[in-house]
């Protein structure tokens, strides 16, 4: 929950150090956990050659920006891996748009509500009540997604949003982002899951990060006849700036890879639309929408986008990172 | 106070009254103190109602999910293969061994190298190499969970793979492990953080090696603790879905082959079965949505339970 510097290990004495079987044992021992440490790495690293060299080809035939910024989606049947042969079009821009729409729907929507919970668990709930409303809010991110998606798909979008959908559709559909028909599945009603399925992650760095700020500058703020409100925005607020910024982008970053209740929620169409209301698809939910039937060459495909979706998260993780880490480290925990 | 309540409602003019000693009654707001208040108030009813709202997703969740699993967990649902979506009389058998298979597979490789890499974090790893560790296995938390599928369809499936075992369960293992690893690494550390450091020098004067050290004295001493974050690691990888379609691809019937045959799991049978029209089918992937999530619960309040009683006992 606190903030932990980063203690030295503590060492027996130097005058009990080496003897007879100690000799070897203790520093195989010490070699074995060092090199699994180091597994992160290895494994990091793989990832990365694995997939960027079953995906090379298709930078080869479609180019890096060619691939990203193409609309057109074909996969070709060629089952040799010489870019020579492909016969697909593999733009992806329709995937990206579609990930990064929903997405920003999605931190929009669950931010707000996330920084609302934070300063209400923290500093408004009874003492009693907060352990149980934290949990409460956790237990949310244990939902596995394909029960977002089931309950997205056969609950939330017949009986709440399609006909939220409609009543918006006649009442701003003259709107670029709101224009009709209205299907249902599509970029707002996937985003509106990803923002129930974030809400957690963000809700618990942004207490973590609001629950560092100093106790004396609160109560300095309150002797100076401070309502709570402006405590909580002109003091705790300000100085947690940076790692809520940090907490929306970890959010940001889960938007961006999840997969299979985007896939249920999205509609899966190979095309893209400015309207927030049409169908569209998500780099991660194409990648699993049509691995079952691709080609070879398809699959070489997938493996593009995957890269490219594995850049754009590690952007934003690293980044998001970064700004978490000056404030203190997250504790391990089911929501991070 | 008394001196104020004497006046007449007539003399309560802004800002003109004064107590008998000159001095403005401390009831008196002025200035903007009025719209603060109100400010304030809103805000702290705004506050209440997003807790509220942010409650009701998980309620219409648990009732959605409960009223229409509840019709199709049976007997039948644990112990029947699932031949055709179309027939009545059938269940998720091959899904829930599938899902045990790959699950202990992913725990055995998972736990063992997280702990290890968290032992190294907190009893040896110093400077530059232990921060990047550290870093990098945040970094991992957040990657995609489907390119961690791509990256095992690679390494194992595809025609260009180095190992190729084709699609199995233990791709899926492999790949529901690499998922798991940063989780299990995380808590086990802050876990390891916690026991006290007499404690080791405790063990220190007895004359044990800093291996011997770390072994009976500051594993057991964290058991509970790290007993809690490998289940909420484990609770976290039983629902992923994404990975399992690249890897496990699905099997509607038992498969007890470990390194070759494709394999079947709950989820990947709650997304086919709730993708296709047939009602019976449907019906049953709200059973599997069912028995996933109150699988997914009882490890996370175990590892609740599990770590108070360890908070308890430090």
């Amino acid at each position: 929950m606190s903030v932990i510097t980063d203690q030295q290990p503590q060492d027996p004495p130097p005058g009990l150090r080496s003897r007879t079987r100690r000799r070897v044992a203790d520093p195989a021992f010490r070699w074995f956990v060092t090199l699994t440490g180091t597994s992160v790495f290895i494994i990091l690293a793989a990832m990365v050659v694995r997939t960027t060299t079953e995906a090379w080809p298709i930078f080869q035939h479609q180019g890096f920006f060619g691939f990203l910024t193409g609309d057109r989606w074909v996969s070709g049947g060629s089952r040799s891996d010489d870019p020579a042969d492909f016969t697909g079009v593999y733009g992806a821009w329709p995937f990206i748009y579609g990930t990064m729409v929903t997405a920003l729907i999605a931190i929009v929507l669950a931010l707000p509500l996330a920084l609302c919970i934070a300063f209400y668990i923290n500093q408004l709930a009874p003492r009693r009540l907060r352990k149980p409303l934290s949990y409460t809010v956790e237990m949310l991110a244990a939902v596995p997604s394909i029960v977002f998606g089931m309950w997205g798909l056969f609950w939330l979008v017949p009986n709440v949003l399609r006909p939220f959908f409609t009543w918006l559709e006649s009442w701003a559909g003259g709107f670029f982002l709101f224009e009709g028909p209205v299907f249902g599945p599509g970029y707002l009603a996937a985003g509106i899951v990803l923002a129930i399925m974030i809400l957690p992650i963000i809700t618990a760095i942004v207490r973590e990060v609001i629950a560092v700020n100093p106790l004396d500058q609160q109560n300095a703020a309150y002797a100076l006849g401070a309502t709570r409100f402006e405590v909580m925005r002109k003091v705790i607020l300000p100085s947690s700036f940076s790692g809520i910024v940090g907490a929306s982008m970890l959010g940001l970053g889960r938007a961006v890879g999840e997969t299979i209740a985007v896939m249920m929620l999205i509609g899966s169409t190979k095309s893209w639309d400015s309207s927030l209301l049409q169908r569209g698809d998500s780099m991660a939910a194409l990648i699993a929408s049509l691995f079952k039937e691709a080609t070879p060459e398809g699959v070489r495909g997938l493996m593009a986008i995957g890269v490219a979706l594995f850049l754009f998260t590690m952007v934003i993780n690293v980044a998001a990172r970064l700004l978490v880490w000056r404030i203190g480290r997250v504790a391990g925990d089911a929501a991070v | 106070m008394s001196a104020t309540s004497d006046l007449k409602p007539a003399e309560r003019g802004a800002g003109e009254r004064t107590t008998p000693t000159g001095h403005r009654p401390l009831r008196e707001t002025q200035g903007n103190a009025a719209r603060r208040a109100v400010a304030n108030r809103v805000a702290l009813t705004v506050l209440t109602v997003a807790m509220v709202v942010a409650v009701i997703p998980l309620v219409l969740i648990l009732f959605k999910v409960a009223s229409e699993g509840l019709a199709a967990v049976g007997w039948n649902f644990f112990t029947l293969d699932e031949p055709t979506y179309r027939v009545e009389e059938a269940g998720y058998r091959a899904g829930f061994v599938g899902t045990a298979y790959i699950m202990v597979g992913a725990i055995l490789m998972a736990i063992p190298l997280g702990l290890a890499t968290a032992i190294y974090l907190v009893e040896y790893g110093r400077g530059r190499l232990a921060s990047f560790v550290r870093f990098f296995t945040d970094v991992m938390t957040g990657i995609p969970s489907i390119f961690v599928g791509l990256f095992v369809y690679g390494l194992l499936i595809s025609s260009g793979a180095i190992f190729h075992t084709g699609f199995s369960a233990f791709a899926a293992s492999l790949a529901i492990a690499i998922i798991m690893l940063p989780i299990v690494t995380r808590s086990s550390e802050e876990m390891l953080k916690l026991v006290p450091d007499e404690w080791r020098n405790a063990s220190y004067a007895l004359g044990a090696s800093k291996s011997r050290t770390v072994l009976t004295t500051v594993l057991p001493a964290a058991a509970p603790g790290l007993a809690t974050g490998s289940m909420l690691a484990v609770a976290r990888g039983v629902g992923e879905t994404a990975p399992l379609i690249l890897t496990a691809l699905g099997s509607r019937y038992l498969v007890t082959t470990y390194f070759s045959d494709a394999q079947g799991a709950v989820p990947l049978q709650i997304h086919s079965g709730a993708m296709q029209p047939f009602e019976a089918g449907v019906e049953r992937a709200w059973g599997g949505a069912l028995s996933l999530f109150v699988i997914v619960l009882l490890l996370v309040v175990a590892a609740r339970f599990v770590g108070s009683r360890a908070n308890k006992l430090g």
